[in-house]
This record gives structure tokens, C-alpha cells and sequence, in this order.
């Protein structure tokens, strides 16, 4: 069996976040990264049906991004993937998720996969979109919003989030393309020997040029923060103070206190 | 401007959000068309076109299948865009119908401006205008975004649609019902919640002290209820509960629109965040800029 996952390196959540120059995105300097939430569920998921198939499986995990996303890579590989495929792109935010979408697909095709990983959503565009694109370029099954995966004998037993707390099960057939939601594992941490060994794993390095083949469908005219709906009251400071502020506040506006 | 806007249908039922639909098509000015999959019995309030095909025989979950079905819909009215409610029948159908038809898809809407779409990003706590350059576009809206103060009501006229090409290489074998609820947190008159900011499970009974220091209930986000530092019935939020007590105090919460939608209805909000620009500040009364663990303790202490 062939395995990919798809990773996307994305900003630390509680970075604070301005616009760049072009006004489209957002200013990268100051910004640490890491591995999108969503996609270190999915490396986790890989790697546990690897386990499950005595190894069998060798697993590709690719990252379409600058350079800094084979921290991203490595990252992977020191959880258990096999080898890394970094499409080299300087500017992947120009592109929306149908071409990411045809990029992954266009390297998937040459590999044969039989079972695609990816996120739900990224943290940063949260579109939702690149990993059903990808399936329904390929043409396999998917399900989506997993927090359940079972394997046995070439069909998925998905289980999907639904709203509610009620969840959907679903038997898919391989070739297949699912995305993995929050609370589907606990993502190992790599331990050091495994950091170790993920240095000697193979990274391919891919110009990005060598796999688009789409224009894109849709653009980001403008990034801006939030219009603050106001009225809410910030308290900043000492804790003592904020504590005495707060209580006088909680004490004339609610009647929660007795 | 012709829509064509998806309804849900789950479990025997016309979901709610069909409303959100129209309320956001009227917004956008455009001609309505409905597309459901869904039966006679559970047909929306309104007064259009009803493309309907048989939930009994199409399924309920079965995207490869209503895939197809709504494409054909989108054909006989031809229509500009196809709108969904971003939720998991929407995320989930709408970047097939969008890859069928090469259409740009705008994913999770919140509002319309000019030339274009208001969507969210970095974790809502930034915005970004979307323009899909298609001809025809793929739409999802964020789940309460838009709704509308008028009762729905009318007849609509329907469109019977079907197709005998069931084809697909997935099975859906049904649902699982929501684990059980042994706190009702809907009864709470105060909350207080914990979220990752907390830091570690061993910093659970510092929040709860807080609550039984307000005489209220725990309250967690999902990744506390994840990781299994609290169990799953005290979460709030689209995949726990909904809840609307007279106090609540999200302590190290972000604000993530799928908590938002669980607790945006209390009376009164506290947030507890060491970072100034957490979404949280948008619904909260009071944002606390602290370091929890510093302040929760100190509060406490305060009211007993
Ligand atoms: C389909 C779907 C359904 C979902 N359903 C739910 C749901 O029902 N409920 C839910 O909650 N989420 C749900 N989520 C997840 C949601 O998107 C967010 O990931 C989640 O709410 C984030 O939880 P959090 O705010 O605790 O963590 P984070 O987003 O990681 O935020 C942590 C916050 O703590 C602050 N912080 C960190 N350290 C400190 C400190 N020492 N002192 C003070 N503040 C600190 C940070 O500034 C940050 O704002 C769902 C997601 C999806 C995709
Ligand atoms: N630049 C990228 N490189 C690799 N995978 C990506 C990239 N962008 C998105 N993905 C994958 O697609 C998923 C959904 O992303 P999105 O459609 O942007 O929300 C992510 O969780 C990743 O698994």
C-alpha cells in the first residue's frame, strides 16, 4: 500500500497578524510556524495504519511551501512517515485551493497512492476544500471531518462529525481520501532517536512549476482585521487590580454575586 | 443573479439552516431556486422552486450520488451560484460540485462586500475578501451568519429530480447518537469554562474552583475535551452544548466560531486571555488580559 499526507505549514495561532505589503495576506516576518493542527492528526492517523499493516506501507508526506516547510516535513518524518516531498513554492497563499488541489494531484498521479491524508481545513485559510478537490480529481472516495478510522481488507469504516455530537459512519473502498478532524488521535511527540533517524529520510524537492497546470479559480482581493464590534470593556495590568475591577464590574452589572 | 441554495435534511428532517440560505440569498439580491434532498412530508416554508429528489432512495449521506443530482439542478436553472451552509454536508459536497464545474468556491462566508465575500482566517481572528473568477461559483455560509426576523412561509412549487446512476464507491451504514449528557449545562446560571490556554489537566480543579466559587457548573472547549482533560459533557460549542447562563467566563479560550456558537447567547461574557487580539474579545464584556493561572486563583480567593 502507498500512503500520502498532505501538510501544510501554517503561523502560530496566537501570533498577532498584520497585512503584508500586497494587502492580501499576512506579513510573515516575527511569525513562527508550525504544522497545521488538522494535518498533525492526519500524520498520526498514517503512521498508526502502518503500524497496523507491519510496516508494510511506505508513506509520503508533501508540503507545497518555501523552504521553512520541511521543518514541517521533518517533523513528519520523525513521527514515522517514510519520505518527504517538498514542492517548492516562494509563494503558495497566491494560489487557491484548486490549484494546490491540481498540484497535489498531479504529483499523486506519477506515485500511485492508495490512500490519501489530509487535515480538515487549514488553520490559517480554513477553506475546507483541498482534500476533497484532490479526491474528486483523482476521482476516489472520500469522507471527510474523521474522528474515527478503522482499516481492514481494502474498505474504510470512517466515522464523521456530524453537528450535535451525533457522527456518521461510512464503509469506504481504497483508492480513497479522507480528512482528519480534532480529537481523531493523539499525535505522538518524536522522540530524539526518531529525529535522529528522520535525518536520513529522503526529501524530494519538486519546483512548484513542474506540477501546476491550473489557474486559479478564485483570489483574495484584500486581509484586514476584524471590525471590533465594541462595547466590550479591556482591563489590562496588575492582577490585583484587575481582580478588584473586575469584581466591582461582575458586582454591578450581573447578579451572579451574593 | 440566479442561486441555487442546498437544504439539509438529516435523520427524517428539513434542518433549520435552510433559512440562513434564503436569508443570505436575499441579502445578496439574488433569484431563488432550493435543491433538497429530502421528502413531501418536510418540504422548506417559502414560495419558490423546490428541486427535490427522494432522501428514501438517494440516502441521507451519500455525496458522490448528490453530487449529481444537484449538478442537474444547477443546469435546469442555471444558476450563478450553488450555496451551502458550511457544515458537514456542506464542506463535504461542496468542493465536488465546485471541482465538476471548475467553479471557484468561497468557503465559509460571513458577510457580502463589495465585488466580493467577507470570510474568516488565522482562526477568526483575521478577515479576507474572496472573489471567485469563474463563471459560475460555488458558495458555503458560515452556520448563523445570516438569518432573517421574518416567519418563513409559503408553498413551494416542486421539481421532482432523480437519477438511476446510484454508483459509488463509499456505503453509508448510519448514525451514532450523541454520547450522554450527566451535566446539563443549559440549566447553569454561570459557567466557567476552560480552554488550552489552561495548560495542562492538572490546572483543571483551579477553574473549577473558580465555578463552585460563582455557584456554577465546569464548562471546557473541545481540545480540553480532547485530550481528555475534562469529559465531553461539559463541552460547549457546535459538537457540545449550547448554552446561555446569565455568566460565563471563558478562561485560556480563543474564540473559534464553533465555541462561539455555543455560548454567544449568555448574558454576560468574561474572558480570561493573555492575548489582546483573541476573537473571544468580539462577544466578551470584559477581556482580562492575564495570564489565567494568575488571575483565576486571585479571583477566587477574592470570592470566598
Ligand atoms: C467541525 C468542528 C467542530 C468543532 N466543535 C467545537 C466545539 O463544539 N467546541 C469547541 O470549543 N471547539 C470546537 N471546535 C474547535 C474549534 O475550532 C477550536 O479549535 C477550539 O474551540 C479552540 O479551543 P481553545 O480556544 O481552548 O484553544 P486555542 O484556540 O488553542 O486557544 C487557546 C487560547 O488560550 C490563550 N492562552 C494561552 N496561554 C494562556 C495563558 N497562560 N493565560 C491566558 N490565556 C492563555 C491563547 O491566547 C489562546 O487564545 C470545532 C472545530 C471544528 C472544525
Ligand atoms: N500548501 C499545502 N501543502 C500541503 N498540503 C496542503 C497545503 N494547503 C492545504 N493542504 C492540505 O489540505 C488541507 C485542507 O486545506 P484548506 O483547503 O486550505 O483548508 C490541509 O489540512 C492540508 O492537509
Amino acid at each position: 500500500m502507498k500512503i500520502l499526507v498532505c501538510v501544510k505549514q501554517v503561523p502560530d495561532m496566537e501570533s498577532r497578524f498584520k497585512p503584508d505589503g500586497s494587502g492580501t495576506w499576512f506579513e510573515e516576518a516575527d511569525l513562527a510556524f508550525r504544522m497545521n493542527e488538522y494535518d498533525e492528526y492526519a500524520v498520526e492517523q498514517a503512521v498508526q495504519l502502518k503500524e497496523q499493516l507491519g510496516n508494510e506501507p511506505e508513506v509520503t508526506v508533501l508540503s507545497i511551501g518555501p523552504d521553512r516547510v520541511n521543518e514541517a516535513i521533518k517533523k513528519a518524518l520523525a513521527m514515522g512517515c517514510d519520505r518527504g516531498a517538498h514542492i517548492q513554492d516562494p509563494a503558495p497563499q497566491g494560489k487557491d485551493p484548486w490549484q494546490i488541489a491540481s498540484i497535489i494531484t498531479q504529483f499523486a498521479q506519477g506515485e500511485g497512492f492508495d490512500l490519501i491524508f489530509t487535515g480538515m481545513q487549514s488553520q490559517d485559510r480554513g477553506s475546507a476544500q483541498v482534500g476533497v478537490l484532490v479526491a474528486e480529481l483523482l476521482g476516489f472516495a472520500c469522507a471527510t471531518t474523521l474522528v474515527g478510522f478503522a482499516y481492514a481488507d481494502g474498505v474504510i469504516t470512517a466515522k464523521r462529525e456530524l453537528e450535535g455530537g451525533i457522527k456518521g459512519i461510512a464503509k469506504l473502498r481504497l483508492p480513497a481520501v479522507v480528512t482528519c478532524q480534532l480529537g481523531l488521535n493523539i499525535p505522538r511527540y518524536p522522540t530524539l532517536p526518531n529525529i535522529m533517524k528522520a535525518k536520513k529520510k529522503e526529501i524530494l524537492a519538486i519546483p512548484v512549476a513542474d506540477l501546476l497546470k491550473e489557474e486559479a479559480v478564485a483570489s483574495t482581493a484584500r486581509f484586514y482585521p476584524p471590525a471590533r464590534k465594541g462595547g466590550g470593556i479591556v482591563l489590562e495590568g496588575d492582577v490585583g487590580n484587575l481582580v478588584e475591577q473586575l469584581y466591582g464590574i461582575l458586582k454591578e452589572k450581573t447578579t451572579v454575586l451574593r | 443573479m440566479k442561486a441555487l441554495l442546498v437544504c439539509e435534511y438529516r435523520e427524517g428532517k428539513l434542518l433549520d439552516s435552510t433559512y440562513e440560505l434564503l436569508a443570505f440569498a436575499d441579502r445578496l439580491g439574488a433569484e431563488k431556486a432550493m435543491f433538497l434532498i429530502g421528502s413531501d412530508s418536510a418540504l422548506p416554508a417559502c414560495s419558490t422552486t423546490v428541486y427535490l429528489a427522494d432522501a428514501a432512495k438517494h440516502g441521507e449521506y451519500n455525496p458522490d450520488v448528490h453530487k449529481k443530482l444537484v449538478l442537474d439542478a444547477a443546469q435546469r436553472e442555471n444558476a450563478d451560484c450553488i450555496v451551502f451552509v458550511h457544515s458537514s454536508y456542506g464542506w463535504d459536497l461542496a468542493p465536488r460540485v465546485a471541482a465538476a464545474l471548475r467553479a471557484g468556491q468561497v468557503s465559509e462566508i460571513v458577510g457580502i462586500v463589495d465585488g466580493g465575500y467577507e470570510v474568516g482566517c488565522c482562526n477568526a481572528k483575521m478577515r479576507r475578501t474572496v472573489v471567485p473568477k469563474s463563471g459560475k461559483a460555488v458558495l458555503t455560509i458560515q452556520a448563523g451568519a445570516f438569518s432573517s426576523s421574518d416567519t418563513p412561509q409559503g408553498t413551494p412549487r416542486v421539481e421532482r429530480i432523480d437519477t438511476a446512476d446510484g454508483a459509488s464507491p463509499m456505503e453509508f451504514v448510519g448514525y451514532e447518537p450523541a454520547e450522554k449528557k450527566d451535566v446539563d449545562l443549559t440549566r447553569a446560571e454561570v459557567i466557567v469554562s476552560a480552554g488550552r490556554g489552561v495548560g495542562k489537566k492538572d490546572n483543571i480543579p483551579t477553574i473549577e474552583a473558580l465555578a463552585k466559587a460563582l455557584g456554577g457548573e465546569l464548562g471546557a472547549s473541545r481540545p480540553v475535551v480532547d485530550a481528555g482533560w475534562v469529559d465531553h459533557s461539559h463541552q460547549v460549542g457546535t459538537t457540545g452544548q449550547s448554552v446561555s447562563p446569565k455568566l460565563y467566563v471563558a478562561c485560556g479560550i480563543s474564540g473559534a466560531i464553533q465555541h462561539l456558537a455555543g455560548m454567544k447567547k449568555s448574558d454576560f461574557v468574561v474572558a480570561i486571555n493573555k492575548d489582546k487580539d483573541a476573537p473571544i474579545g468580539e462577544v466578551a464584556d470584559v477581556l482580562v488580559v492575564a495570564d489565567v493561572m494568575q488571575f483565576v486563583p486571585a479571583l477566587t480567593a477574592k470570592l470566598q
